[in-house]
């Protein structure tokens, strides 16, 4: 890795498919900018999002990971988030107690009529994660590009 | 207690309330004790042991054995820690109760061969229970341990000696024990930077060697089929490959059990490299008593575990970075 | 006759570092006893045994073998594989410098494991005999004597130093250019330090097993002993044992898709995991039972039969310490050597 280019993340975005996602679809529709490095991947509820999802796209090259769903209450299929809600806190405190840098993850709320919410999300995650640097106490060291 | 444990065995087995018992069978030495089955009193009278070296936890094996079409009920012998597995096993039904016989015994800790040898000695050939000491003959001549020096870890912060799940007890029932002591160890590694957890984990971690012990003995690990051993996952199972693949199954084997382990500690007991892996389950404990209220897998058959529940007004999962940033 | 007085150790692992990588036994967390690369300061583990056996050192654990690439139309293969430097472990005891003679005659017969071959090519064993041998030790059962390993050189200890003697040309050569830190010495000494290793060893509990009724051709009288059942049903399935074991040799190969590169790799398989064994069609070994007769019929009776009557066990103990449930081989060949009047 060249050490004057900039450090530019890889960020996966996992957006449940009736708030988050629409939420992005709305931001894009209303040409709100957020960062290009974001990948986006639909899920069906926030709640699909298992443990091993997150450790693997940090394995294939994600400096950081970022789920997004419908605001507590509002899920589609009424509880889901309410699950996603204890399963991350505890992953995180889990990856947090191994000293994997706190700021990697996140858990968002943003519903389909909060286009700029997701926007604004976005730029502060990306902020956030290319001050960390790139991911390395989560790397594999097999898949690394350079 | 032994002969207590046996007699009671071969009264159940003569009347006929049970057709077979599930205790500890002697080995070659004191410390290398196999679970096993009885199905007679003969075998009772020649095999079975129950000393201060019988810390195998019994429970896992009764998803088997009271499954066998045809075969009647099983007793199982279960010490305090190994009832709360027994109970949680129940709660998720993967234990047909009505084959089960459960006695609860008591149990003042569990030694540990290790213990003894990390103190210098080598060669044991056996191992007496004097009083408060252990006398061990090895051949190098005769060594003397007290028993708390040579007890496991896990039971020096031993959680409660009262019995979560069962039918019958032999001997006086205990309390629990406060938990003064069962997170000092994760409080210290919680206060330590972020960079000084990685490097502990790193170097416990990298040991290793993928045997998959610690999931295997857990009771509460009981799936047919484990994430883990499907390669279309994309999981390495056996392979050290990557310090990437050590995280990957110690986060996600501590997470499958997260809200269900009831700290038996039988996955750091069986460790072949001695990883600390209690140190996982118990931050999730932890977590999960700081953050939704104080709850014990196993201790009841009914209820909810934590992470099948919820409240409305769950914390957030940005709690963790506001943690310790006063 | 050469000798290293112990203070003196240090200076010929100085010396010896100089001439090529060296791998000594470290006291590690826990105490576990793990081989580390010796650089000035490393402290040589006093612990018996390590707990990982020294297969690793030419059998690794996990290894990649060939890598494949698409650029464009074009397929290319990449040789993973690097010029391995030479290389010498310190301290293999007996029973470990035996179960190279073992997986050697698993790895060099026709075809030979190129992967394998180079690393014993460049790899030098100075093996260490045992002064104070455990209560788990049982060499002596097939025929290993722990007073006078096996190896390129031999370090005989008599607790203040070690007599040095090479059995191997690459051995001779080794102390050939280090001549510098040994004292001459007769052999009495050795003799005596020898004598004193074997008065322990002979008093070792399990020092003598019945394997009469183990070896090639004992197939058809083992097989289907009704004692498998018993012996087999505590067995958690986790492959403690066998990753332990240094004479365990079965892998698994299998792909790695990294995203640029396929990686094939191998690692090390158990008989005790369900998937072994399965191919197209199923897994010929489906309960427990099949799987753990198979790991001590593979050492007590296939291997012999295939290998002019040597064991595949060397007795070094580790998988009676290791096994979660205390089930080991010991206990499996005096439970089969009973008579099967069962049966």
């Amino acid at each position: 890795m060249q050490v004057n280019e900039e450090f530019v993340p890889t960020i996966v975005a996992f957006c449940c498919n009736w708030c988050s996602y629409a939420g992005a679809d709305l931001s894009g529709t209303n040409r709100l900018p957020y960062p290009a490095n974001v990948k986006i991947i639909r899920v069906p509820c926030s709640c699909r999002v298992n443990p091993t999802f997150i450790l693997r796209a940090f394995q294939r090259g994600a400096d950081g990971v970022i789920i997004c769903g419908c605001h507590p209450g509002d899920c589609h299929y009424t509880t889901g988030n309410y699950y996603t809600r204890r399963r991350m806190t505890l992953l995180f405190s889990m990856l947090d107690y191994l000293g994997i840098e706190r700021a990697r993850t996140r858990v968002e709320w943003v519903s389909a009529a909060e286009g700029q919410k997701f926007a604004e999300t976005m730029r502060s995650f990306v902020k956030d994660v290319t001050a960390l640097g790139p991911n390395r106490r989560l790397e594999d060291l097999r898949c690394r590009k350079d | 207690m032994q002969e207590r444990l046996k007699a009671r065995a071969r009264e159940l087995l003569g009347d006929g309330v049970v057709t077979r018992v599930l205790g500890w069978k002697k080995g070659e030495f004191s410390y290398d004790i196999t679970p096993a089955v009885f199905e007679s009193a003969e075998e009772l009278e020649r095999d079975f042991v129950f000393d201060g070296f019988c810390g195998a936890n019994l429970s896992k094996y009764l998803i088997q054995e009271a499954s066998k079409p045809g075969k009647g009920k099983i007793l199982v012998f279960l010490k305090p820690c190994d009832s709360y597995s027994y109970g949680e096993l129940l709660k998720e039904h993967r234990i047909a109760k009505e084959n089960v016989y459960a006695v609860g015994i008591p149990c003042e800790g569990m030694a540990d061969a290790d213990r003894i040898r990390a103190r210098g000695i080598d060669g044991i050939l056996g191992i007496e229970h004097e009083g408060e000491d252990f006398l061990v003959h090895t051949l190098y001549g005769d060594e003397r341990v007290s028993v708390k020096e040579a007890l496991a870890e896990r039971c020096l912060s031993c959680k409660s000696k009262r019995h979560a799940s069962c039918d019958e007890l032999i001997g006086e029932e205990g309390e629990d024990v406060p938990d003064d002591v069962r997170f000092t160890e994760v409080a210290r590694l919680e206060a330590m930077t972020p960079e000084e957890r990685f490097e502990f984990w790193r170097g416990e971690l990298s040991r290793c060697v993928r045997c998959n012990a610690c999931r295997n003995v857990c009771p509460a690990c009981s799936c047919e089929n484990c994430v883990f051993d499907n390669p279309a996952s994309g999981i390495s199972q056996k392979a050290a490959a990557d310090p990437f693949e050590e995280n990957m199954y110690h986060i996600i084997r501590a997470f499958h059990v997260a809200g269900r382990c009831t700290d038996c500690g039988e996955c750091s007991r069986v460790c072949p490299e001695h990883i600390p892996l209690h140190l996982l389950n118990r931050k999730f404990i932890k977590d999960i008593d700081e953050l939704y209220g104080a709850y014990r897998a196993g201790e009841s058959e009914d209820g909810k575990n934590p992470l099948v529940s919820y409240t409305e007004g769950d914390v957030e999962p940005s709690v963790v970075n506001e943690r310790g940033r006063a | 006759m050469k000798y290293l007085p112990t203070a003196r150790l240090d200076r010929f692992l100085e010396d010896a570092a100089k001439l090529r990588k060296i791998y000594v036994p470290v006291d590690g967390e826990q105490n576990r006893a793990a081989y580390r690369l010796w650089m000035p300061g490393t402290v040589v583990s006093k612990a018996l045994n390590t707990t990982r056996s020294a297969k690793d050192f030419f059998f690794p654990q996990t290894e990649n073998l060939v890598g494949f690439r698409r650029t464009e139309k074009k397929l290319e293969i990449v040789d993973p594989r690097r010029e391995t430097e030479d290389f010498a472990v310190f301290g293999v005891r007996a029973c470990d410098a035996r179960s190279f003679s073992i997986l050697d005659k698993v790895f060099l017969s026709d075809p030979a494991d190129t992967y394998y071959a180079n690393r014993r090519a460049h790899g030098l064993v100075l093996s260490v005999s045992c002064r104070r041998p455990a209560e788990t030790c049982f060499c002596t059962a097939f025929g290993i004597d722990p007073s006078a390993p096996e190896g390129d050189v031999t370090f005989t200890d008599d607790g203040e130093g070690y007599y040095v003697r090479a059995n191997s040309e690459k051995g001779e050569a080794f102390l050939e250019s280090l001549s510098g830190v040994f004292d001459e010495a007769d052999e009495a000494g050795e003799k005596e330090a020898r004598a004193q290793t074997k008065r322990i060893a002979d008093r070792l509990p399990l020092g003598t097993l019945p394997l009469e009724k183990f070896g090639g051709g004992k197939t058809k009288d083992l097989f289907d002993r009704p004692e498998w059942s018993s012996l087999s049903e505590s067995c958690i399935g986790c492959g403690t044992c066998t990753f332990v074991c240094p004479t365990c040799q079965c892998y698994d190969i299998r792909d790695f898709d990294t995203g640029r590169e396929v990686r094939r790799f191998r690692c090390w398989d158990s008989c005790m995991y369900s998937d072994f064994t399965k191919m197209a069609g199923g897994n010929p070994r489906l309960t427990q039972k099949e799987r753990f007769r198979q790991r001590f019929m593979h050492k007590l009776v296939y291997f012999p039969e295939n290998n002019g009557g040597e064991f595949g066990c060397v007795g070094c103990g580790r998988c009676l310490r290791a096994c979660p449930i205390g089930m080991n081989i010991v206990k499996v060949l005096k439970t089969l050597a009973e008579d099967g009047n069962e049966s």
